[in-house]
């Protein structure tokens, strides 16, 4: 076939410009679904606390993501500085995925737990007054009400993309088999406001126990961050297999 | 050119769509710069955050991106897009005088109000995709009226070749209505929430969202400026093409290759490995079809080189193809997985996507306006010297930002992974801040220069449709003083 006969058939152009411009996603994305070790075999990890779904979102809308990255590399001096390499199972229930590409600030992947939430509550106020040389912006307004209205919907959105949240008895005790009564109580829609209050009660998150803040929900997010696998029960060398 | 023969010109194409595009491509340019320039300089002094929300850097780069990738370059591709295809095909747009006017306000709006609301902080939080999701399906409504207009009016060409800038206009609009399609599939939260989640999750979803954010970059910023390339190079430097046969070369390997290579944007994460080889051994090869198409348009001028010491516009579009050669070879670059651990998450990624933004998608789009806008009003550009003054600005501000870039990013990239002699790291992370403060204000500065390049450009541009108006009016009272004696 000469090259011409493309030249002078639109439709003819049109069709094999699809065909060349298909075949990378199909053969790179597609198998993703399907082969099995993509997501590594790991105990521990489980879906948000609806509380912590909160301070997700918030996450997202505050463009954290543009800045700050979730995603260990296996090399020593990052292993040195944020701990080990992050797995896939560890972002399964991400929508979206928050892995970043750019660290104008440190790696966010296991931050959880490495400091206190007067010390988080305070930084997101005033990065300047814990960190002098540090270039984030402050957030204050991150002391506001959390409007947590929708949180069941938003669960709900999430069941729909495929996090185990459960709306029938069935759900949850599957969730309770699978996760522990406590956090499938947390998972049940149902339960989402009451849920969100208790969750908030129980910690001094942002040092103001009066009110649900915003701050309340992104400090439990950050405080989760990494926190759900425990490396110590695994060999090294078991999670390479996987790569 | 008189004024019956711009009539006669404006009824056999439709002119009209053309200059609105060019318009907006402009406003949208200097508003995106701008804020490109606030966001840049608000890394160097964070006080410029003033604890506004609306105005953090978070809220803020999403703003710039989305107005300069699909504002700014969106804008420019529909005006240059639409002139092609009418001139090529010698026919008028298809459509009727609706259709393209819908596909005007159908793009304005949707990146107007998206980023109203990014500010407001609804985004999907996806790098280059913010756009929630109601704003989504404005973008693909328009743009499957976009893709009907376009391929309608090369049916009705009457010409029997379909000219291979077109092809290029063409890979870019199938390719980004597949990407746009499938990178934002999510579930809404309720009808009336503008939130939503993405459907797939984690490692899928990263690999999704960089087979559309590479190819962003792959179609809709290089593809389609190639398409521009292809008509603009020619025309300007009054010659044919260097050669039909790498054209032909350059648009299948580019169309084919470019689809492979997104996961190089996740070396070293918890992508499987097999992706990101992948992804890694096409870029290279993406190379060939890069400078393949580089040399294609730069021996156009093979014979004419005299034409870079006297047109300005010229140099524009020349330098545009040195810049995409420069950051084709530095893309292949860093997707080898040695470089990229080093350059990932740092600045050398902005500064390598400036020198194809800035260097590439700008510079040959300010060369096709200078050439098309005044060809559009019937007259002449208002002053060739301007041209030559927003040149020299432009170039050193791109050298200026990719050079303080590169300082930044292999700076920051080294001192994360040095040690002691302990075995100990050598430095805190806060320390690599500290360390880019410096260039940091001087990609400001390079900033602040293309952005006052812009200005010229407007300026000049503005003039050149402000005198074309005058001529026009003038030609107008000069008949009604002849009607008015006879």
């Amino acid at each position: 076939m000469k090259h011409e006969s493309i030249e002078i058939n639109s439709a003819l152009l049109i069709i094999l410009t699809l065909v060349v411009i298909s075949i990378g996603g199909l053969v790179e994305i597609v198998p993703l679904f399907h082969i099995k070790g993509t997501v590594e075999k790991v105990e521990g990890v489980h879906p948000y606390t609806p509380l912590e779904q909160m301070g997700r979102d918030i996450y997202v809308a505050e463009g954290c993501y543009l800045c700050h990255s979730q995603m260990i590399r296996p090399f020593r001096d990052e292993m040195l500085r944020y701990g080990h390499y992050s797995l896939a199972a560890e972002s399964q229930y991400d929508h979206p995925f928050q892995w970043g590409s750019k660290r104008t600030g440190p790696d966010l992947a296991r931050v959880g737990g490495k400091y206190s939430n007067e010390w988080m509550t305070q930084h997101l106020i005033h990065p300047q007054s814990l960190v002098p040389e540090s270039i984030m912006p402050s957030y204050p307004w991150l002391m506001q009400p959390l409007n947590y209205g929708d949180i069941a919907d938003r669960m709900k959105a999430l069941r729909d993309v495929g996090v185990p949240y459960s709306e029938t008895q069935a759900e949850y005790d599957a969730n309770v088999k699978k996760f522990g009564k406590t956090l499938a109580d947390q998972f049940h829609i149902p339960n989402a406001i009451k849920s969100v209050k208790e969750e908030a009660a129980s910690q001094n998150w942002d040092g103001n126990p009066k009110e649900i803040t915003k701050m309340d929900a992104l400090v439990s997010y950050l405080q989760v961050l990494g926190t759900m696998v425990d490396f110590s029960k695994y060999n090294q060398g078991y999670f390479s297999k996987f790569r | 050119m008189s004024a019956s023969t711009v009539a006669g010109m404006a009824e056999q194409y439709n002119y009209d769509i053309v200059k609105k595009f060019a318009i907006m491509a402009m406003v949208w340019a200097l508003l995106g710069m701008s804020a490109g320039l606030y966001i840049a300089s608000e890394l160097a002094w964070p006080v410029l955050n003033f604890d506004i929300a609306e105005i953090t850097f978070g809220r803020l780069r999403p703003v710039h991106t989305s107005l300069v990738i699909f504002g700014f370059g969106g804008s420019a591709l529909f005006a240059t897009s639409y002139y092609i295809v009418q001139r090529t095909c010698q026919t008028r747009l298809w459509g009727g005088k609706w259709l393209p006017e819908f596909t005007f306000w159908g793009w304005q709006l949707s990146i107007g109000i998206g980023v109203i609301l990014y500010m407001m902080g609804y985004t999907q939080g996806r790098e280059y995709a913010e756009f929630v999701w109601p704003i989504d399906l404005g973008i693909l409504v328009t743009w499957v009226a976009y893709a009907l207009v376009f391929t309608m009016t090369i049916r009705n060409r009457s010409q029997p070749h379909i000219y291979v800038a077109l092809w290029f206009y063409m890979a870019f609009i199938l390719a980004t209505a597949i990407l746009h399609i499938f990178n934002n599939l999510a579930v809404p939260v309720a009808w009336n929430s503008l939130d939503s989640y993405s459907l797939f999750s984690g490692v899928q979803d990263a690999m999704t969202q960089w087979w559309y954010g590479h190819n962003a970059v792959g179609f809709f910023l290089t593809a389609a400026f190639l398409g521009m390339m292809y008509y603009f190079v020619p025309k300007q430097a009054g010659r044919p093409i260097y050669s039909y046969r790498l054209s032909i070369v350059h648009f299948w390997a580019l169309s084919f290759l470019y689809m492979w290579v997104g996961a190089h944007h996740l070396h070293w994460t918890a992508l499987p490995d097999w992706v990101s080889t992948l992804a890694a051994t096409f870029s290279i090869l993406l190379l060939l079809p890069s400078w393949g198409g580089m040399i294609n348009g730069i021996m156009t001028l093979s014979g004419a080189w005299d034409k870079l010491r006297t047109d300005p516009i010229m140099l524009f579009l020349i330098t545009a193809l040195a810049f995409y050669g420069m950051s084709t070879f530095e893309g292949p670059l860093m997707s080898l997985k040695s470089v990229n651990a080093l350059s990932h998450y740092t600045d050398w990624t902005i500064g390598h996507v400036h020198s194809g933004a800035l260097g590439w998608v700008a510079m040959i789009t300010i060369g096709s306006f200078y050439h098309m806008v005044p060809r559009l009003w019937g007259t002449k550009l208002y002053s060739t010297k301007l041209v030559f003054t927003h040149f020299w600005v432009a170039t050193i501000g791109i050298v200026l930002y990719i050079v303080a870039m590169w300082v930044s990013g292999i700076g920051q990239g080294l001192m994360l992974r040095a040690f002691d002699q302990y075995g100990n790291l050598a430095y805190t992370f806060v320390e690599t801040v500290t360390f880019m403060h410096i260039p940091y204000v001087v990609r400001a500065l390079g900033g602040a220069l293309f952005l006052f390049g812009m200005l010229l450009m407007t300026y000049n541009l503005y003039m050149t449709v402000w005198g074309a108006r005058r001529e026009a009016i003038d030609v107008q009272d000069q008949s009604a003083v002849a009607v008015a004696r006879t």
